[in-house]
């Protein structure tokens, strides 16, 4: 397993912006191919969504695809288990909702994520005050617990986020759920320059952060972006790990001329 | 179970929101209030919390604050009374059922919330939502519909503090219930269908908890049932527990001093059973709350967490939410209020079911032996009452039934139930 956050430490040291490009598990047949084609593709690290029926905080591409992998059977055992099968050569997040956490009980989660080289997880609906039975399986196990900062987040909570959150901290963009929109907005920059203040970790820009020129922006500030509506809705459409790889491929040409 | 809990005497609705551990209402031997507020992260024992995406915990912080504030403030409580009573009808009658009290051979009593304007219970808590909302110096509502009471109660009271208002409904629901899509449009709210998952009241949630994220700046998120996140569980019922504190009151008056023996309330989400059970949870009174067979959580749920509470939940093995099923929009929801789930576990209250079946046979029996077309909601409490007199409910036993609902709204769809011959039984399950 590659931890993540020295990892991403060593690669942002080096002047390298980060790419995280977000899949969600089990949305097709061909979804491990399409996860080893963005890693060649230049992803420093990935995020893997273990579907959940009712993904709070998801637009409608990545709702469509989580639909779509529970409809093909999906659990999360095995979205697990096909991550472990893929072998990858950067970190591994697993995205998900805690009620499928819960379910499968914090400790068997943590070392069923350790178990199949997945160094970190991020649990959107787990807000600080309520973190502290998984984190401490979380840790246990050596998984990193990524945690969010929204724009909407006072800087003393900015502080005690960072100061809990592993891996690196994931910076909200807007206010609203994940998709693809015309702009980045003009609240990112403010939420990285916040989590500045307090952290020296790693931050990653994610949530409506879609083309290349997005990407750059975002990164003007923030040390990397989680890119998921634009690379899932590639896949919806019937791209199959080509498109994905080639998106991927454009999104990395943009952050390495910055 | 309770029955040794003492009675207090006469508690006015101010006495009974400061209920504190010293509180009659305790659970003996517990040291825990039976209803009283939550601890301080927002638990109902195990159940409830705030399991909401970080973009959401700074408001919920501010509207824990702002309920706290508004609720002890006497011109905030003068204000919401004044509207309920002005505007909304409120107080409702007690109606002593005489000719179905005859034919089960209990004594059945209703609390009217039928009458209350807009047609339920629900506006109880949309007015003291709306007048917050005013307070929080926001300017618009987003709310979310089952059956469209809650949405038909939100848009009156936007209406009325001149509010905006987005109302999210299931596709499903929104055929199952077209009359009700247009009447909140005639109020003036934009109803907006829900197509995701099984396009009933769980999206329609899911929905309007998106839209909360993106626009909470000027947005309030007028939550129809108790449950959510911190502090909306706790808020609602304490909105709620007019309708528990004017019966038991009124029973009182009725019953020479006495409690009714059991106070029975259909539970979806569960705002109305929480808001009578307030009422009556300090006295002797067995609690009793009736869900819909297909969407029968207190019963066949396990602990989970969904739209920001912690309960008991219809779900998967895996923690895949559920899809309930019942002929009543209302009370289609895979999830139960998180302080439903902590009198379930505390034994204080209840769970029951009745079938889609009974519902409609207890409709119809109400309407002939009384005159009252119940909605199809409480018609399920009802339906319990009917099958259970003479068996869990003694013979000459004093139940207080909680009428959440007018049917006006479901007559369309009764029709054509009846006229289907359809056998709308399920199994329990």
């Amino acid at each position: 397993m590659i931890a993540l956050e020295p990892w991403l430490r060593a690669r942002r040291d080096e002047g390298r912006k980060l790419l995280v490009p977000y899949l969600m598990g089990g949305m097709s047949d061909d979804w491990v191919e399409s996860l080893q084609a963005v890693v060649a593709a230049g992803a420093d690290a990935v995020e893997v969504g273990i579907p959940f029926s009712d993904p709070l905080m998801d637009g409608p591409v990545i709702q469509r695809a989580g639909a779509h992998a529970l409809d093909r059977g999906a659990t999360p055992a095995r979205v697990i288990d096909d991550v472990a099968s893929a072998e990858l050569a950067v970190p591994v997040a697993a995205m998900t909702y805690y009620n499928i956490v819960f379910r499968m009980g914090h400790r068997r989660m943590a070392r069923s994520l350790r178990a199949a080289g997945i160094g970190a997880a991020i649990v959107p609906d787990l807000p600080l005050e309520e973190l502290d039975p998984w984190a401490a399986e979380a840790d246990a196990a050596e998984v990193a617990t990524v945690l969010l900062v929204a724009p909407s987040t006072p800087q003393p909570r900015v502080a005690r986020i960072c100061a809990r959150s592993r891996g690196f901290v994931y910076a909200v963009a807007r206010m609203g759920v994940t998709g693809e929109r015309e702009s980045l907005g003009s609240e990112s920059a403010d939420v990285v320059e916040r989590i500045r203040q307090v952290t020296d970790a790693p931050v990653c820009v994610g949530v409506g952060v879609s083309t290349p020129a997005q990407a750059r922006a975002a990164c003007a500030a923030a040390d990397g972006v989680v890119v998921g509506s634009a690379l899932v809705r590639r896949l919806l459409e019937g791209g199959g790990p080509d498109a994905a790889a080639e998106l991927v491929g454009e999104l990395r040409a943009a952050l390495d001329e910055s | 179970m309770t029955d040794s809990v003492p009675v207090p005497g006469s508690v006015s609705v101010a006495d009974s929101v400061s209920a504190s551990a010293s509180d009659p209402g305790d659970v003996p031997g517990s040291g825990v209030p039976v209803m009283g507020p939550p601890g301080p992260d927002g638990r109902f024992g195990d159940f409830g919390g705030r399991f909401v995406p970080e973009s959401l915990v700074p408001a919920c912080m501010e509207l824990e604050e702002a309920f706290a504030a508004a609720w002890a403030d006497p011109s905030y409580r003068e204000e919401l009374g004044a509207v309920l009573r002005d505007y909304g009808g409120r107080p409702t009658p007690v109606t002593e059922c005489r000719r179905l009290s005859e034919e089960l051979g209990v004594r059945v009593l209703l609390k009217r919330e039928d009458l209350v304007h807009a047609g339920s219970h629900k506006l109880n808590n949309v007015v003291g939502q709306a007048l917050l909302t005013r307070r929080m110096g926001k300017r618009r509502l987003v709310a979310e519909t089952g059956a469209g009471q809650h949405g038909v109660a939100a848009a009156t009271a936007a209406a009325l503090f001149g509010l905006e208002c987005t109302v999210y409904m299931g596709e499903l629901d929104t055929e199952r219930q077209e009359l009700n899509v247009f009447r909140m449009e005639l109020l003036g709210a934009e109803v907006r269908p829900v197509r995701a998952g099984s396009r009933t009241l769980k999206d329609a949630v899911n929905e309007a908890l998106r839209d909360w994220v993106a626009t909470v700046d000027h947005t309030h998120y007028c939550i129809g049932s108790v449950m959510g996140p911190h502090p909306f569980p706790y808020m609602v019922r304490e909105l709620q527990r007019v309708v528990g504190d004017e019966a038991r009151e009124q029973c009182r008056a009725l019953l020479g001093g006495d409690d009714p023996d059991v106070v029975v309330a259909c539970v979806g989400g569960g705002s109305n059973a929480a808001g009578t059970f307030a009422g009556f949870a300090p006295t002797r009174a067995r609690l009793v709350g009736v869900e819909a067979a297909g969407g029968a959580a207190a019963s066949d749920g396990i602990p989970g967490v969904l739209h920001g509470m912690r309960s008991l939940i219809l779900q998967d093995e895996a923690g895949q939410i559920l899809e309930a099923e019942s002929v009543s929009a209302g009370l289609d929801y895979p999830g139960i209020g998180p302080e439903h789930a902590h009198l379930a576990a505390s034994g204080r209250a209840r769970y029951e079911k009745a079938t889609d079946a009974e519902a409609l046979d207890a409709f119809g029996l109400l309407a002939r032996t009384e005159g009252i077309l119940p909605a199809l909601e409480p018609a399920h409490a009802l339906a319990w009452v009917v099958r259970e007199a003479g068996r869990a409910v003694p013979t000459g036993a004093t139940v207080l039934v909680t009428l959440s609902g007018r049917g006006d709204k479901d007559v369309a769809q009764v029709r054509e139930l009846l006229a289907a011959g359809r056998d709308t039984g399920r199994d329990d399950r």
